[in-house]
């Protein structure tokens, strides 16, 4: 057992790092022109040109670049000022029931949602028509897909405003809330004022990784850009997946080429970032020097509560109008209700759906337990050597959140044909597994610690060994976080897009990667019943996570929450 | 050193450089050694340091025997030291019996038979026919009692003992300590106790020694 604990720790840097390093080995290579199997042998700058020389190819990149920033800013801003007018107050609490089950909703189902809601045919169109605009027919308008990337923009905001704020949650008993608070008062600030320039430099500083990864995930999206994004020129990410689906493979070089762009993109994004950053604590600064109350806050705090419970609202009236569409008969415009129900659709789509559901299933559940395991033993092993990992390890456990999802995957899938692995089974749980194991780590690392290590002391003292007490005593008594971590690696795992369709390559499917296939096609009905099952089954793993061990220690009052 | 009871021998506990403790004694069986001193002193490492749970940021040197055998060789499984904590940490998700059923040493076999003894050990601390409740249903001091039966059915080598009874009200205190050295006694281990409650020592009645003061 000690032996296997050492391992852990091993065992998930080679996974993290090994996959990553050898991904982008294999996106540079081609991108330079080195690709045998193509016969490709030169070194050549010739793809960058092409890629140059491809239109609007700077409009893609700074689409790119501003949705990485603008998701960031405006997420981050909005969780800030909530987080600074209700810290310590009961509306944290409701608001934090509203909005985290959105956390582990697949970013495909928000967005699809979010689409449904404000298309010219959409939920909302409907409501107020024809009274309102004397719409008998969808207008013409580019709501979704529009060329500035708004909606893609607000499909994002409103999955990263949960996301953050459940960080910022996490990190927030670390700062002295009501000494802070009460301080701030008596020299006469606003309640804002005070925690912003009081706290939330403390707190900031822990959810600058979280940060960090929002900007990458939007600055390189593809699923979320597919759905909602402009399509004249598509965002840099969307453009290099199709580059890369196209049948002619010396179309890889230019997707390669692209993706080295899409890093600089993203990078470039994290820089601009670390400056805004730098500009903040100025104005703070600024602000103390100044000494300036802001004692009249009462619309911004209202303002912020009101942006957050919208967020929820919208991501769901969205899923509503979704699962509504999925039961839809007749559903004509601009009725607002279907005139009939039907299960049609469900009986329809049933049979193509069982073997995306299965996959999702068994990539889901392998990738999970593989990842729990793993982020057991490397907490065993902190508990061994009673070394907590540093800056540098936990900036590895981000790295696959950090690194365009693109920049890497185009290389793995290519030494997965090389292996005669690609759309293996084995295949698609690693790759989920680069993107499971960081949040698995991450949601089961706190409770661990929490952990009162003198009942294991205790057992020793009683003569248990080490594996007896893990099984009796420690796993039983964590059952509830061990069990939550696997709810929230098996959500990642179903919400993954791009590893589903480059390392299952179109054979291996999930509801996912199936559902966004659909979205082109534009049939309500059938996205609607494929989303249901994106937001069914990371709910259904959380209800496991919430009643099993309710059930089992239904007895235990010191067991129950 | 082959004789019965628990030896301390040169035990030396260091952080960064400073010695905390430096002990040498002797505890017969059915003994007592008290350990005094106020919180930072360093008399909860000597504990953990006996029982095999010294943080590593602590260096020791020396070596602890019970009935002649080294125990600080051993790992923590190994050495039969008997914990009792401030708090009574029964194990939340077992009943009080399986709190009990877990401590029996594994040589015990038969369903029937551990129950049994589970139940005597109930009765022998007064609390006869409890072994079915949820322990987060019992008073502060049935807990206390509830883990000190635990402790006893593990047949340990030693008590090492942690300020046990500083979070009991008064009259149970006292209560407390003489059914603890009673049971120590009556077994004939030898206790380490760690405490800054002068009481404590004195109803321990034995040796007592006083670190960083």
């Amino acid at each position: 057992m000690l032996m296997l604990t050492r391992l852990g720790p091993a065992l998930v840097i080679l996974l993290l790092t090994g996959p990553i390093a050898f991904g982008l080995a294999g996106t540079v290579l081609p991108a330079f022109g080195f690709l045998p199997v193509l016969g490709g042998m030169e070194l050549t700058l010739r793809h960058f040109r092409d890629l140059f020389s491809e239109p609007a190819i700077f409009t893609s990149a700074s689409l790119s670049l501003t949705m990485g920033l603008a998701t960031a800013f405006i997420s981050l801003l909005t969780v800030m000022l909530f987080i600074a007018g209700y810290a310590g107050t009961r509306a944290i609490g409701r608001v934090q029931h509203l909005v985290s089950p959105l956390l582990s909703l697949p970013h495909a189902a928000a967005a699809f949602g979010l689409a449904f809601l404000i298309a010219p045919s959409g939920m909302l169109a409907r409501l107020i028509s024809p009274e309102l605009t004397g719409w008998q027919r969808p207008p013409d308008l580019l709501i979704v897909n529009d060329p500035m990337g708004l909606a893609m923009m607000a499909g994002l905001i409103v999955k990263e405003i949960p996301f953050l704020l459940l960080m910022t949650l996490a990190a927030l008993p670390q700062a002295p809330l009501p000494q802070t608070r009460m301080l701030a008062a008596s020299l006469g600030y606003g309640r804002m004022a005070g925690f912003l320039l009081g706290l939330w430099p403390v707190i900031y500083r822990q959810i600058r990784l979280p940060v960090f990864a929002v900007i990458a995930f939007a600055s390189s999206v593809v699923d979320v850009g597919i759905i909602l994004g402009p399509t004249r020129p598509a965002p840099l990410a969307v453009r290099l997946v199709e580059w890369m689906d196209d049948p002619d493979l010396s179309m890889r070089n230019l997707a390669s080429a692209g993706a080295l762009l899409q890093l600089g993109v993203t990078g470039l994004a994290l820089a601009l970032w670390l400056g805004l950053e730098r500009l903040g604590a100025a104005l703070c600064t600024r602000m103390a020097m100044h000494g300036w109350r802001f004692r009249r806050d009462a619309l911004i705090r209202a303002a912020a509560l009101a942006a957050m419970v919208l967020a929820a609202a919208i991501v769901l009236a969205g899923l509503c109008s979704l699962l509504l569409w999925s039961f839809a008969g007749l559903w004509q415009f601009p009725d607002a209700l279907p005139s009939s129900f039907t299960l049609r659709t469900w009986m329809r789509t049933l049979p193509s759906i069982l073997e995306p559901l299965r996959m999702t299933l068994l990539a889901g559940l392998l990738s999970t337990l593989i990842a729990s395991l793993l982020a057991i033993l490397c907490l065993m092993n902190e508990d061994e050597t009673r070394r907590r990992p540093g800056r540098g390890a936990l900036t590895l456990l981000y790295l696959p959140l950090l690194i365009p999802q693109v920049a890497f995957v185009f290389g793995l899938q290519l030494f997965l044909v090389y292996a005669g692995m690609l759309a293996t089974l084995p295949a698609l749980v690693l790759a989920h597994l680069v993107f499971v194991m960081p949040y698995a780590y991450l949601s089961l690392k706190d409770p661990w610690y929490a952990f009162d290590r003198r009942y294991d002391q205790i057992a020793a003292g009683l003569g248990k060994g080490r594996a007896r007490r893990f099984f009796s005593i420690r796993l039983p008594v964590m059952l509830r976080a061990v069990l939550t971590t696997a709810a929230v690696g098996f959500a990642v795992s179903v919400g993954l897009y791009l590893p589903t369709v480059l390392v299952g390559a179109g054979r291996l499917t999930t509801v996912t990667s199936e559902a966004v296939a659909l979205a082109s096609g534009g049939n309500a009905r059938v996205i609607g019943a494929y989303a249901f099952w994106q937001m069914f089954l990371p709910a259904a793993g959380f209800a496991v996570a919430t009643f099993m061990p309710t059930l089992i220690f239904r007895r235990f009052r010191g067991m129950q929450v | 050193m082959k004789e019965k009871g628990l030896f301390l021998d040169g035990v030396k506990i260091t952080l960064g450089g400073r010695t905390l403790i430096e002990l040498s004694r002797h505890v017969r069986p059915g003994g007592v050694l008290t350990v005094m001193g106020p919180s930072g002193s360093g008399k909860s490492s000597l504990l953990a340091y006996l029982a095999g749970f010294l943080d590593p940021v602590f260096t020791a040197s020396g070596r602890a025997l019970v009935d002649g055998i080294e125990i600080t060789r051993l790992p923590p499984e190994e050495r039969h030291a008997g914990i009792l904590f401030q708090d009574p940490l029964l194990f939340p998700h077992m009943s009080v019996a399986g709190n009990l059923i877990f401590a029996l040493p594994e040589s015990l076999k038969g369903r029937s038979e551990r129950r049994a003894q589970a139940e005597a050990a109930l009765e022998g601390v007064g609390l006869d026919g409890m072994g079915t409740r949820d322990p987060a249903t019992l008073s502060g001091g049935q807990k206390a009692r509830v883990a000190l039966a635990r402790v006893l059915l593990s047949e340990p080598r030693m008590l090492l003992l942690d300020e046990p009874f500083s979070k009991l009200d008064m009259d149970l205190r006292q209560q407390m300590r003489m059914l603890v050295f009673d049971k120590a006694h009556e077994r004939g281990l030898p206790v380490l106790l760690v405490t800054h409650d002068e009481a404590d020592a004195e109803a321990a009645g034995g040796e007592t020694v006083r670190i960083g003061e």
